[in-house]
């Protein structure tokens, strides 16, 4: 047996940018290889700036790594420019970072929910050596392929006759991301325990904690 | 010439062998069995045997079942628990059964447990592992109650408390702690469900309820749902979609005035 430096530790994530919030949702189950269950309490979620919160999913201590890289980066962006990053400039950065990376990649999925610089809910998604790209609704992780679709249907109202659209209120994106997640929980082993939800709007951003299944 | 299709008289069929073999080698991927994680547990106490499982099967991480039934009918007073490959632990389970009947009915006798212990051995020693079949065996029999364990590769075990599954390190942890000799009816249950549950709650390939068996001495008592620690929580939103949502290409009416009989032969 060869040494391997990754492990998946599994859980989900998913964001919906609204006309002026953001929400950024993810279980805190960690799990372990055959059956195990880690702990049931470690966010992989973490604010960034007070208009962007970024997920990881996994190999869980890449995604630590990698945040801990990312608000380093931030702070030297404060010093040098006197300004906050933009969660653009923050995606673009990202991206770089995972990049650099490229024959020894951080092992995540990582998604970006926040406002732009218009204050217009953005959410960006990457691959784990950068390909990224700005989307209005993105699910990723172990229980991506079941929320995925389901908010494809709700949120994009794919697979639906035309219809007019009209902006998703937050209150109405809140219930979506929480049945997706007792729904996943349902089905995915790897996703549990606890749900914390980032709502990132002009006022900056908040969580709110739910209690998932634990079995 | 004519050809008679023969049916299968029994037994495994491996005319398929050579050519997997040579498939795999150039790199098809075979179709994995369902392994399902499992906690199942046994224990004995003053005046019967209680058996215990939870009722998860999953397919990798994807939960398939989220109710199955994990205790088994073997005869009318012995049941087994089963872990392992899904189809070896039914199939097994349901060969020997059969095999008890005809026994049964040969020598006018109730089933002993170590008479199903035995023929399952043979079998699972006789396929070296191959058939992954975990199973536990409860039973009252002419000698009291029962309970015996068998492995994938035909070794048994014969103790008071027996685990089995990917929970069984969770199970065993309460059973250690807590089992003792000659515990009441009551206290017996409440420890196979604690059992269960840290199965459940702690080890991924388990989940969802818990079934309890009782077997005691001319009384079977099966209880589905014993516990059901994981209900659902209602959904914030309903999801009904409206008439019409599905799109339609083209539409075509058939007016039925006096509907075709049924056919019932």
């Amino acid at each position: 047996m060869s040494f391997y430096p990754y492990t998946d530790n599994g859980g989900s994530a998913l964001a919906i940018a609204g006309e002026d919030y953001c929400l950024l949702a993810s279980d805190t189950r960690q799990s372990g290889e055959d059956y195990k269950i880690h702990a049931g309490y470690v966010p992989k979620a973490f604010k960034l700036t007070d208009s962007c919160v970024y997920a990881g999913v996994g190999f869980s201590a890449d995604g630590v790594a990698l945040v801990k890289r990312v608000r380093q980066s931030i702070e030297w962006y404060r010093h040098a420019h006197e300004k906050t990053m933009s969660t653009p400039a923050l995606a673009q950065m990202i991206a770089t970072v995972l990049y650099s990376k490229r024959f020894f990649p951080y092992y995540v999925g990582t998604i970006l929910g926040g406002l732009d610089e218009n204050g217009r809910g953005v959410v960006y998604s990457f691959d784990p050596v950068g390909s990224f790209e700005a989307e209005l609704h993105k699910a990723v992780g172990s229980g991506a392929e079941l929320i995925q679709p389901f908010l494809d249907n709700q949120v994009n109202l794919k697979f639906l006759p035309e219809v007019e659209r009209t902006p998703l209120p937050l209150d109405v994106a809140l219930q979506i991301a929480k049945d997706a997640f007792t729904s996943a929980a349902e089905r995915d082993t790897k996703t549990g325990d606890y749900l914390e939800i980032f709502i990132i709007d002009r006022e900056g951003v908040n969580v709110e904690r739910f209690d998932l299944k634990r079995d | 010439m004519t050809q008679r299709l023969e049916l299968p008289k029994g037994g495994f069929n491996f005319e398929n062998y050579q050519r997997n073999v040579a498939l795999e080698q150039q790199g098809l991927k075979l179709p994995t069995p369902t392994k399902t994680g499992t906690t199942v547990v046994g224990i004995i106490f003053k005046d019967g045997v209680v058996l215990g499982a939870d009722t998860r099967s999953t397919a990798g991480s994807i939960v398939q079942d989220k109710n199955c039934d994990k205790i088994r009918y073997m005869a009318p007073n012995v049941y087994c628990c089963g872990a392992g490959t899904a189809a070896d632990t039914q199939f097994t389970n349901s060969l020997i059964c059969s095999q008890l009947e005809l026994h049964r009915l040969a020598t006018g006798r109730e089933t002993r447990v170590c008479t199903a212990l035995t023929l399952v051995k043979q079998m699972l020693f006789k396929y070296q592992g191959h058939v992954s079949a975990a199973l536990i065996l409860g039973g009252y029999d002419v000698t009291g109650p029962r309970l015996l364990a068998v492995a994938p590769h035909g070794s048994t075990d014969k103790l008071p408390y027996l685990v089995m599954g990917s929970g069984s390190y969770a199970a065993i942890a309460i059973l250690e702690n807590r089992w003792k000799k000659d515990l009441e009816r009551q206290e017996a249950i409440d420890l196979v469900q604690e059992a269960i549950e840290a199965g459940i709650f702690n080890d991924l390939g388990s989940g969802s309820d818990v079934n309890i068996t009782i077997i005691e001495k001319g009384k079977v008592d099966n209880i589905k749902g014993y516990a059901r620690p994981n209900r659902r929580e209602p959904k914030c939103r309903s999801y009904k979609f409206a008439r019409g949502s599905t799109a339609t290409l083209n539409l075509s009416a058939v007016t039925v005035t006096e509907g075709d009989a049924m056919d019932t032969s």
